[in-house]
């Protein structure tokens, strides 16, 4: 490449990239900045990330803008859900040849004496693609020819906070970013109110804590924001108690004021950074409670996402406590006027699905919390036109054995331990292929037999459909360009529509 | 109006790159080549991720001289010293042939200026020389005086960055003014800002060393070891709690923190600070301080996940470890070679786990030691050769214990008899202290009590039984006479059992009782768990229930610590005591005998036989305690550590030694074989490994046979080491000027960035290890008495442009504090802040919403209250899992691996915070109380006053105007809102002072405290 070219795409990432910092209403950052003008090997770094996003060298066509994540903290049960298996419910109560369990890790079952465990899921095919989904799912099932469903996942990892670490980073180890952060950190945010990146949390807490949604080794700017359940929905949102806004207002004027004169006498471009922020700190305040205001949604709307139901009577413990229904209800319709207002990536999060006893009702309260909400966003969604330019993912951090656990101390075996070779995941929207099923198990639902899919493939794809290579969206760390894969990775083109 | 300004800076930053591509892009190839500087950067870049130290391709290697004189695989020589067109490399690079164009694919070419480069080295005679930051350390020349700024220089130190400047044909800025360099100094050096009548006590001393006195001040301040404290301990990735999952909290971690505090306070020399964190342990006459300070290696996560194989996490822990050391003091991501050969650094995969062998060989000690002021009196001096006695007496133990441990497992694999079986005792009597005269009926289903009312009971059940028991098996069975259908006769259906003691009786004489451990349940009540039925358990009232599932059957399984024999004709006593009341007494149950799990040892411990079912590699330090431990205690019963152990308990008596459990490490009993891990995982060892340095470095020579930590620690900071000094140096530059000269301060490998002063880091170095000592204050000492460090900050137009990171050091550098600082000079400010040092950390107020996102809800953050409410943030108890929410807001990391440089972000979650935070409005309150204090003072005297707490000058009329302005539509507004008034400024009176006055003050505080200026230290 000539060097005038390189100059010209440096100039044009800068451009680029300053805008969509600028439109994210981040001030452009120091370390931002220093991405940017520190040195040739540097601005090529980040400029990369930008010139994927413009177009500058013409990747694949893509669809997807926007992401929304929903994350099944504890790993849901595949073969409850998604991937019926008549010759397991045939043997059900039946030891398995020790072949297959030799060299497999279990959390808890006791090998010598586990015997497989069959589903009392009723499953049937749905719509013209003939997915298939079981009872416990009847809403979803009405999605079936806008989704993609994959029965072929598999993770290198077996306990749960390192498994949900490689779902979102790539990789178990912390300090690395999100898929959520590489993204807003490839293609910014268009949101002029609010941060690019937003977690909804409901359930009792994810095992893996904020390291979900971390930034890691990319700024803080790029990691998720938590908007918050109760009280004002970001950290520190309202004004102190007795501050009128007429206050705050003139205040932020007369900070603005002995702001800039600070950066007139000693030049530092931070200063114009930390008077923008403060800027779009005072449009979030009213943004955000605006985003959480429902008075405008229809009854109609309200009553389809279900954010008034009750929960029901099923003698279920582990889904965090009463209110889970309306809670998990709400988060989807905020997804969507998330969104609606330009955010890049939310990021729903629901623990626990972790059903080592207990599975049936388990199962049957947290299907019935997620079923209805869920396909009511992707219909509002596909109404609204936003279908196509959203991507819905929908993963726990690994799937679940078709043994059933015979933990040691406990009498009755009513769960299913830990699975890592082979779990099903499905997406919506975004440009996937509506209406495939990929991938396939073997009859017990044991390994995969065909079509297997890791982590990191899930990724690389996934940031195909936005239209980045996954091998050029990188950071340098550590003397390495470090990317979301890791140094894996196939995108899979299958999936794509 | 903000949109013109903003779209100015657009071209601004525009403007600025285009310049600065353009210097760097169409450069010509320098008169002389210098390998480090020009080439060696090209092959990092371009060419050794493929063809570097490790699995090259095509055999192509380009790392040393000799490398680069061979021939590839296809037979041409890669280079030809002096001929650039016979090198196959040039060929290769120039080549218009996809097929044989380097680098290939849709890799870019080399630039023409790359190529010129590499040609030109060629011609030259293709010097090579080995990495800079492998080489040892030289003593570069102090470069000459320059006639033409003699005036500049303060120090040595400043003609080194003064050559690079004229080099550029700059000039370096002007000294900062007094005003800025103490505000300057006392963020750098403690953290804190200075106090206005420091502040113009300074201004006004006209003596020369005016500005030394002021450094010698803060470097003494107690404070100066928390500031640079704080620094260590992002290094050392220090935490309050475990990590993963369960994250529980440690509540022994502060001690480390204090440790380090103290050492740096005393100016703890860097050799022997790192000597003692390593292996403080393996010191000849370990201290308990010294031993604390192996909690540096205790700062790994710990994964109690239900199901996690724990030597999984061991060699986590140990990985973690090695890495760390590897970045702390090596500057090397030695990570990259856990899984494989290292791609760009000359460290093979074997050189990872030689270096992983050291802390493979270090046990996790979890031991009782005596902590606070007793540790530095006379305790210490009487308790460590004790310690020491008692470790080498287990050490002589341990080989025979070794063995012990073998044939007793051969034993465990030789028996075939694992499980567990139950039968039913066959009873030949029941008897109760409360109805002597009443008959309990009985079969070999069950015992059922009579209905009789009565407070208390103890049930006496006789049987008989045969052959080798191992347990009892009590049944609580649900009855349709108990109330509630329950298992006890108490209102609730529920029963308390408080006591079960079970005896040997032969021809009706009691001849021994069978003590019995291990109390388990398949369910009980909270409060009431299982184990308070054992002997030992403390209130012997209480005892196992089963409130909230009374109507169930529910079992009881009790442990005999040894497998019993039965003989013939002897029976069983067994003794139920019911001490709860309220006819807390049992109904119906079934007592059984269990058999089995003993496997032929001489004990039927659970835990001992888990333990010895453990492969012995995998055994984690706990479960080798237990196998040791009942070795000594009841195998060979060993006097003399009985009689070591019990003068130890002796000493602490005496002094009355606060014991507390203390996260450390020492050295395993025996030691542990080391073998590669093909592909970093744990499950997959290959090659046996020995302890070494690696070996692209200097020769590490150990004390004795076996190297061990304190080798490593010593070879570390041996002066031959050419990395620890260089590293060390480069992270305290950094803290005083933004950046380090080595801008990678975590990579000093080839793809690291070459230092922007090369001969000033290795000067730097080469001093701090001699002349200087090694000790840290010095080498802070001489870098903030250099010029360069007291330059203004000012931006310079006409030089950011073609340097816009500043470094050549045209300038000193403007950069926000950090998140502990922050809140610290928020409280200093408004003179909330506790200046209390050290002790266990604190709970500033955080949502409870927050706090309960953490896993299981298992644990409660409880807002701390008193003179802990306001205690510096470093202080904040740091939970991993959930961080406080206003330090992650400024960007602290998040302590799960060494940090070496944090981000600098700016966010509108910072704003946020600032504004709107309850600590930071409390910071505003209170600093309004204070600006109000003075009597009959005119607003803008107690403005300037205000404002001089915060940013120290003396601020300009215009600006004393702006928030007089403020501070009067405060008054507009509170005069009339009185209810608001009170919220917002506080419901505290202040005398002369209306609450509109005192909430208008807030407000404009709360102002001052987001300032800009404030918050940067400039």
């Amino acid at each position: 490449m000539p060097d005038s070219a390189n100059i010209l795409n440096a100039l044009h990432a800068a451009q680029t990239r300053r805008r969509f910092l600028h439109s994210a209403g981040y001030g452009i950052g120091l370390a931002a900045l220093s991405q940017l003008m520190g040195n040739a090997k540097a601005a090529e770094t980040s400029a990369d990330a930008v010139i994927l996003q413009s177009g500058k060298p013409a990747h694949v066509p893509s669809k997807a803008k926007q992401c929304i994540f929903i994350f099944l903290e504890g790993a849901p049960s595949q073969l409850d859900m998604f991937d019926p298996k008549p010759k397991l419910n045939e043997l059900n109560g039946q030891p398995l040849p020790e072949s297959l369990t030799k060299e497999v890790r279990f959390a808890f079952i006791k090998k010598e004496s586990a015997v497989l465990m069959g589903s009392k899921r009723v499953f049937t095919k749905h719509g013209e693609s003939g997915m298939v989904f079981s009872d416990y799912l009847p809403h979803l099932a009405t999605c079936a020819d806008d989704m993609l469903m994959v029965r072929s996942m598999h993770t290198d990892q077996f306990n749960h906070h390192p498994a949900q670490l490689s779902l979102q980073c790539g990789r178990p180890f912390f300090n690395l970013p999100t898929a959520g952060a590489w993204l807003t950190y490839g293609l910014g945010s268009e949101s002029q109110d609010l941060p690019g990146y937003v977690v909804l949390s409901t359930g009792r807490g994810t095992s893996g804590g904020a390291s979900l949604w971390q930034s890691g080794f990319l700024p803080s700017t790029y990691a998720g924001v938590l908007l918050r359940s109760q009280g004002e929905p970001v950290l520190n949102l309202a004004n102190p108690p007795g501050l009128p806004p007429s206050l705050q207002r003139s205040g932020l004027d007369a900070l603005r004021s002995l702001n800039q004169s600070r950066l007139e006498t000693v030049a530092d471009p931070e200063i114009a950074s930390r008077i923008a922020s403060y800027e779009l700190a005072f449009r979030m305040q009213s943004a955000a409670p605006e985003l959480t205001d429902l008075s405008g949604e229809t009854q109609a709307t309200l009553e389809a996402y279900g954010v008034n139901r009750k929960d029901p009577e099923i003698k279920a413990s582990r889904g965090g406590g009463p209110g889970q229904y309306p809670a998990f209800s709400t988060s989807c319709l905020l997804a969507r006027r998330l969104i609606e207002r330009g955010v890049r990536f939310v990021q729903i999060n629901h623990a626990s699905w972790d059903h080592h006893s207990n599975l049936d009702n388990e199962l049957q309260h947290n299907c019935g919390m997620a079923d209805q909400p869920v396909a009511a966003l992707i219909h509002d969604l596909k109404q609204r036109g936003l279908l196509d330019s959203t991507l819905i993912v929908w993963a726990g951090e690994f799937g679940r054995t078709p043994l059933g656990e015979n933990r040691m101390g406990t009498g009755t075996v009513t769960g299913r331990d830990h699975h890592p070779s082979a779990f099903s995941i499905w997406m919506a929207g975004g440009g996937v292929k509506a209406g495939l099923t990929y991938g396939a198990t073997d009859e017990i639902g044991w390994s995969i037999t065909e079509n297997p899919v890791h982590i990191n493939d899930f990724h690389a794809t996934m940031l195909q459909l936005f239209g980045i290579d996954h091998l050029r969206l990188t950071h340098r760390h550590q003397g390495l360009d470090a990317r979301l894969t890791g140094v894996a990775g196939h995108v899979i083109p299958e999936w794509i529509a | 109006m903000r949109l013109v300004k903003n779209r100015g800076r657009v071209m601004f930053v525009v403007t600025m790159l285009v310049c600065g591509l353009a210097t760097a892009l169409v450069a010509a190839p320098p008169e002389k080549i210098d390998f480090q500087r020009d080439v060696r950067s090209i092959l990092a870049e371009k060419c050794i991720g493929c063809h570097g130290p490790n699995h090259p391709e095509a055999g192509v290697r380009l790392v040393d001289r000799a490398s680069i004189l061979a021939n590839g695989e296809s037979g041409q020589p890669i280079v030809v010293a002096g001929q650039p067109d016979h090198s196959e490399l040039i060929r290769r690079v120039t080549s218009t042939d996809p097929e044989l164009r380097m680098p290939p694919g849709e890799k870019p070419p080399l630039t023409p200026d790359q190529i010129a480069i590499l040609k030109k080295w060629i011609e030259s005679g293709a010097d090579w020389s080995a990495h800079w930051s492998f080489v040892p350390i030289p003593r570069p020349p102090v470069p000459d005086e320059d006639a033409a700024f003699a005036d500049w220089p303060r120090t040595n130190l400043d003609r080194f960055v003064l050559r690079e400047l004229v080099a550029r044909k700059w000039t370096p800025s002007p000294e900062a003014d007094r005003f800025t360099l103490l505000k300057r100094l006392s963020y750098d050096l403690i953290g804190l800002p200075p106090t206005i009548a420091e502040a113009d006590e300074f201004v006004k001393d006209t003596s020369l060393d005016a500005y030394e006195k002021v450094v010698q001040r803060r470097l003494d301040s107690p404070h100066f070891g928390e500031r640079w404290g704080r620094h260590w301990l992002d290094l050392a990735h220090y935490a309050d709690s475990d990590g993963y999952e369960k994250d529980r909290a440690r509540a022994d971690a502060y001690l480390f923190r204090d440790w380090v505090i103290d050492a740096i306070n005393r100016d703890l020399p860097f050799d022997q600070f790192t000597i003692e964190q390593l292996a403080g342990d393996l010191l000849p006459e370990a201290t308990t301080s010294q031993r604390i300070a192996t909690a540096f290696l205790r700062q790994t996560l710990t994964n109690e996940e239900g199901g996690v194989d724990q030597e999984e996490y061991r060699v986590a822990a140990c990985f973690d470890r090695t890495e760390t050391v590897g970045t702390v003091w090596l500057g090397l991501t030695i990570g990259c070679a856990r899984c494989h050969g290292h791609k760009y650094d000359p460290l093979p995969h074997q050189d990872y786990y030689k270096l992983f062998a050291f802390f493979n060989n270090a046990e996790e000690e979890n031991d009782r030691w005596p902590v606070g002021a007793e540790a530095l009196a006379g305790l210490d001096r009487d308790r460590q050769p004790l310690v020491k006695a008692i470790l080498a007496r287990k050490q002589a133990l341990a080989a025979a214990e070794a063995a012990w441990e073998t044939a007793e497992r051969q034993k465990l694999l030789d028996t075939t008899d694992t499980k567990l079986s139950e039968e039913s005792l066959n009873i030949v009597e029941v008897t109760s202290t409360a109805l002597p005269e009443e008959k309990f009926e009985f079969d070999a289903k069950a015992i059922r009590a009579p209905l009789t009312p009565r407070e208390r009971d103890t049930y006496t059940i006789v049987g008989t039984t045969t052959g080798t028991i191992t347990g009892l098996k009590l049944h609580a069975l649900p009855d349709d006479r108990a109330p509630q259908k329950g298992t006890g006769l108490a209102s609730s259906g529920n029963f308390v059992i408080s006591r079960i003691t079970l005896t040997l009786e032969q021809d009706g004489q009691p001849t021994r009782d069978i003590p019995l451990h291990r109390a388990t349940a398949d369910y009980s009540q909270t409060g009431f768990a299982p184990t308070q039925v054992l002997p030992d358990a403390p209130d012997s009232r209480k005892g196992w229930a089963v409130g909230g599932k009374v109507g169930e059957k529910h079992s009881l399984v009790l442990r005999t610590k040894e497998s019993v024999d039965i003989p013939d004709g002897a029976k069983l006593r067994l003794v139920i005591d019911q001490q709860y009341g309220s006819h807390h007494v049992l109904a119906s149950f079934q007592i059984a005998v269990l058999r089995g799990n003993a496997r032929g040892l001489g004990f039927s411990d659970p835990t001992l036989i888990t333990a010895l079912d453990t492969y012995p590699e995998k055994r984690v330090a706990n479960i080798k305690r237990q196998l040791f431990d009942y070795y000594v205690e009841q195998v060979v019963r060993d006097p003399e550590l009985a009689q070591l152990d019990a003068s130890l308990k002796q000493v602490d008596d005496q002094h009355k030694a606060r014991l507390t459990m203390v996260r450390t490490i020492s050295q395993p009993l025996l030691p542990r074989m080391t073998r590669v891990f093909h592909r970093g995982e744990f499950l997959s060892p290959r090659e046996e490994v020995h302890a070494s340095a690696p070996q692209t470095l200097t020769k590490l020579i150990p004390r004795g046979d076996v190297p061990d930590r304190l080798d490593l620690a010593r070879w570390l900071v041996a002066p031959e080491n050419p990395l620890t000094a260089r590293v060390a140096v480069n992270h305290t530059w950094q803290r005083l000027f933004g950046h380090g000269l080595v801008r990678t301060p975590a990579d000093f490998g080839v793809r690291g960035e070459r230092p922007t002063h090369p001969e000033l880091l290795d000067w730097l170095a080469d001093h701090f290890r001699t002349d200087w000592k090694w000790s840290r204050k010095e080498l802070i000492r001489q870098i903030v008495l250099s010029a360069a460090y007291r330059q203004a900050s000012i931006h310079r137009p006409e030089y950011e442009a073609q340097d816009p990171t500043n470094q050549s050091l045209f300038r000193q550098n403007r950069f926000r504090v950090e998140a502990e600082i922050v809140r610290d000079l928020n409280l200093a400010a408004s003179g909330l802040l506790s200046p209390k040092i050290g002790g266990p950390s604190v709970f500033p107020a955080m949502p409870e919403e927050l706090a309960k996102l953490s896993y299981a809800n298992n644990f409660t953050w409880k807002n701390s209250t008193g003179e802990d409410r306001y205690r510096r943030g470093m202080y904040t108890f740091f939970k991993r899992t959930i961080p406080h929410p206003s330090l992650m807001t400024f960007d602290a990391p998040d302590a799960n691996v060494a940090c070496v440089e944090r981000t600098v972000s700016n966010t509108p979650l910072q704003s946020l915070t600032l504004l709107n935070n309850e600590s930071h409005l409390e910071a505003a309150q209170h600093m309004a109380r204070r600006a109000l204090s003075p009597p009959a003072t005119p607003d803008d005297e107690r403005l300037v006053l205000a404002l001089r707490w915060c940013i120290t000058r003396s601020p300009s009329a215009a600006e004393v105007a702006v928030l007089k302005q403020s501070l009067d539509s405060g008054r507009d507004y509170y005069r009339d809102h009185e209810a608001d008034a009170k919220q917002f400024g506080g419901e505290s009176a202040v005398p002369d002072h209306s609450f509109a006055d005192v909430a208008a003050w807030t407000a404009t505080m709360r102002i001052i405290l987001n300032l800009d200026e404030f918050l940067t230290r400039e």
